[in-house]
């Protein structure tokens, strides 16, 4: 067991709480630095993609984890942070200026066509949500000239200090970038979560009551959440156009929201952690099964190809979370440490939460 | 002029009067106790001063302030905090991070200087968390600092529920059944605390109880309340032994017991 003496509140408010944990994720950020060096061009491919979904995670999760309010939309913020960016990088706008707009135009047009739905809750809210990401396709379409619709549109590269950077020409630099996005957005969430906008936040999640009666504004907060949710949704959603290199109205459907909001409960609600878990999962599991069949068709000659596996896999594993371990793979990760600092005293019930209290939906 | 002002207000649900043209004032520096029967209508009173409801007559002012004109957040903003009877914690946070959220109305930064987290709100994340850790100290809640509420057995979590309401910094600090469901001891450590917020602190405190043990102890004055209606005010004594007062909790097996009521009425709910 690790003993931390605070000698300062500085150590709560910094962003790592000792050297041990500063010294992990600076390991982390090597490694992933050095990633290029050891992996060729295609699972780099794939570790952009990781990145990119993760930012798109950590959008939601925002919202969903940290505020409380589900949503089913949010691929509808990422084609709109998508075709924005096209847009403008088609307009002539230089990528460091048209990229982080995208983000904004996605954050404001998703605030101004949410605003009016965000007094619900739970699963209405999620069904109000849920239509703006059926529509989005059709809007997709109607928009035509701007967005190619059906035919869709090529994504132009990225041009960087004179560099063009695209996934396929140059993919250890789109890594890079996709990287560079990822530790920024990473840095603004946790910027947020230990100043007082983020902390009405989690008060806006736990108890709206509460909330207002410490003097948070539920409307106005909530709008701020939302905006920078989906504008971190928007930037992955222009990432995500220059991986793929051409959108169209099916690129950001429904499924991707779907999936965006099972990546976030696999990972761990509630923690910034889980939406890399989550991302991860859903990365790797189209990958580790790609690799499975090839290896059974070549040494056993056995072919296996049911239509759905993918997505029946990452179902299962969301509902095995949803019974076993609210908490997501974070809070596995969480057990699993404690019960090394704490070996061998560790005590099966640690993690259990004392009986809840008996609570009326009346104010009292 | 008085601190707090209710003039003729009456809040009615559907057929139900629960505040019936109810005036009262409360001075500054006082400890005013609400009490009377279950479904007297005091915590009504307390939503209205919360704004969580609009009476359908009356007036409120809180120093000088029409209360009636703001949105229930701009009501911290005047000083004034609450509790409630039923606990409103923010569950999936520690005790720290409830406090700090007390502190919301005190902050000083905006959206942008949050996201880059300037030098300015640093220095304001540090004064936020002295002003806590008083707080904490106050309260003997070092122990309970980085755990989480979903965790805390409920005589903490009440403790919390007040810290969370003095980290405001009120003027007023209005208190929802402070002693209920507390052990005896647990009860001595409110009454005493309750003592020091008003006399050390200066604030003023406008408490509901049932335990006419801790109304007697520490308030100065008392207002009983029946049905919505002011039936007598005066000092615990002169209250207790009203005609009006004790006739309301006839039936009831007198006013001392009556502490016990709210609980009972829980058990049969749940
Ligand atoms: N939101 C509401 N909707 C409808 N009726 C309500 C509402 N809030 C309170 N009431 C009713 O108003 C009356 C007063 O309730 P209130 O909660 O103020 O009582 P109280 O004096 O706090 O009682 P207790 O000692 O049980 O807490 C009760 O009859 C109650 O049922
Ligand atoms: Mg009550």
């Amino acid at each position: 067991m690790r003993f931390v003496f605070k000698t300062s509140y500085d150590a709560d408010i910094n962003w790592f709480k000792h050297k041990y944990q500063a010294f992990w994720y600076v390991l982390l950020l090597a490694i992933m630095l050095a990633a290029p060096l050891f992996i060729g061009s295609y699972f780099i491919g794939e570790f952009a993609l990781v990145l990119i979904f993760s930012v798109a995670a950590m959008g939601l999760m925002l919202l969903t984890g940290h505020t409380g309010l589900p949503s089913l939309g949010h691929a509808a913020f990422m084609a709109m942070g998508c075709f924005a960016n096209v847009l403008m990088l088609n307009a002539g706008i230089p990528w460091l200026i048209a990229f982080p707009l995208s983000g904004i135009i996605a954050g404001l047009a998703g605030t101004l066509i949410m605003l009016p739905v965000l007094r619900l809750h739970g699963v209405y809210l999620a069904l109000a949500t849920l239509a703006l990401s059926i529509l989005i396709a059709d809007i997709v379409v109607l928009a035509e000239p701007w967005t190619g619709g059906v035919a869709g549109m090529i994504v132009p590269p990225i041009s960087l200090f004179g560099q063009e950077i695209d996934r396929f020409g140059t993919p250890f630099l789109f890594y890079y970038v996709c990287l560079a996005v990822t530790v920024l957005v990473v840095m603004l969430y946790r910027n947020l979560l230990r100043s007082p906008l983020g902390r009405s936040f989690l008060a806006i999640r736990d108890s709206e009551v509460s909330a207002q009666a410490m003097g948070i504004h539920l409307a106005q907060t909530k709008a701020r959440s939302l905006f920078l949710s989906a504008t971190f949704a928007g930037l992955a959603g222009a990432l995500f156009g220059h991986s793929a290199g051409y959108v169209n109205s099916e690129t950001f459907d429904l499924v991707l929201s779907i999936n965006l909001l099972i990546m976030i409960v696999i990972g761990g609600l509630g923690f910034m952690h889980g939406a890399f878990l989550g991302a991860v999962v859903y990365t790797v599991i189209p990958l580790a099964l790609a690799i499975f069949r090839t290896f059974l068709q070549t040494a056993f000659d056995i072919n296996i190809n049911i239509p759905g596996m993918e997505a029946g896999i990452f179902a299962g594993i969301l509902i095995i979370m949803l019974l076993f371990e609210p908490m997501g793979l974070y809070g596995v990760w969480l057990k699993l440490r404690t019960y090394f600092e704490l070996f061998p005293f560790y005590r099966k019930d640690m993690f259990k939460r004392q009986k809840s209290y008996l609570k009326t939906e009346r104010v009292q | 002029m008085s601190l707090l002002e209710l003039k003729n207000v009456t809040q009615r649900f559907g057929g139900v009067v629960a505040v019936n043209d109810v005036s009262m004032t409360v001075e500054e520096g006082e400890v005013f106790a609400l009490v009377g029967p279950n479904g007297a209508g005091k915590s009504t009173v307390f939503n209205l001063l919360s704004r969580f409801y609009t009476p359908a007559e009356g007036t409120i002012r809180f120093n000088g302030h029409d209360v009636l004109a703001l949105a229930p957040d701009q009501v911290p903003d005047l000083g004034i905090a609450r509790t409630f009877q039923n606990i409103e914690l923010f569950e999936n946070s520690t005790v720290l991070y409830n406090l700090l959220i007390g502190r919301h109305r005190h902050r000083t930064s905006n959206m942008f200087t949050d996201l880059i987290f300037t030098p300015g709100v640093r220095a304001a994340e540090k004064e936020h968390r002295e002003a806590v850790e008083e707080v904490i100290d106050f309260l003997d809640l070092q122990a309970y600092r980085d755990k989480m509420i979903a965790g805390l057995p409920y005589g903490v979590r009440k403790v919390v529920e007040l810290g969370r309401a003095l980290a405001t910094k009120p003027k007023l600090l209005l208190l929802d059944e402070p002693a209920s469901g507390l052990s005896v001891e647990e009860t001595q450590d409110m009454a005493f605390w309750i003592e020091d917020i008003q006399k050390q602190m200066g604030i003023t405190v406008l408490m509901v109880e049932h335990d006419m043990g801790l109304v007697s102890a520490v308030s100065t004055r008392v207002m009983a309340l029946a049905e919505g209606a002011e039936l007598a005010t005066g000092t615990a004594v002169e209250v207790q032994s009203h005609p009006a007062v004790i006739e309301a909790y006839l039936g009831t097996s007198g006013i001392q017991k009556a502490g016990h009521q709210p609980n009972k009425k829980k058990d049969n709910a749940a």
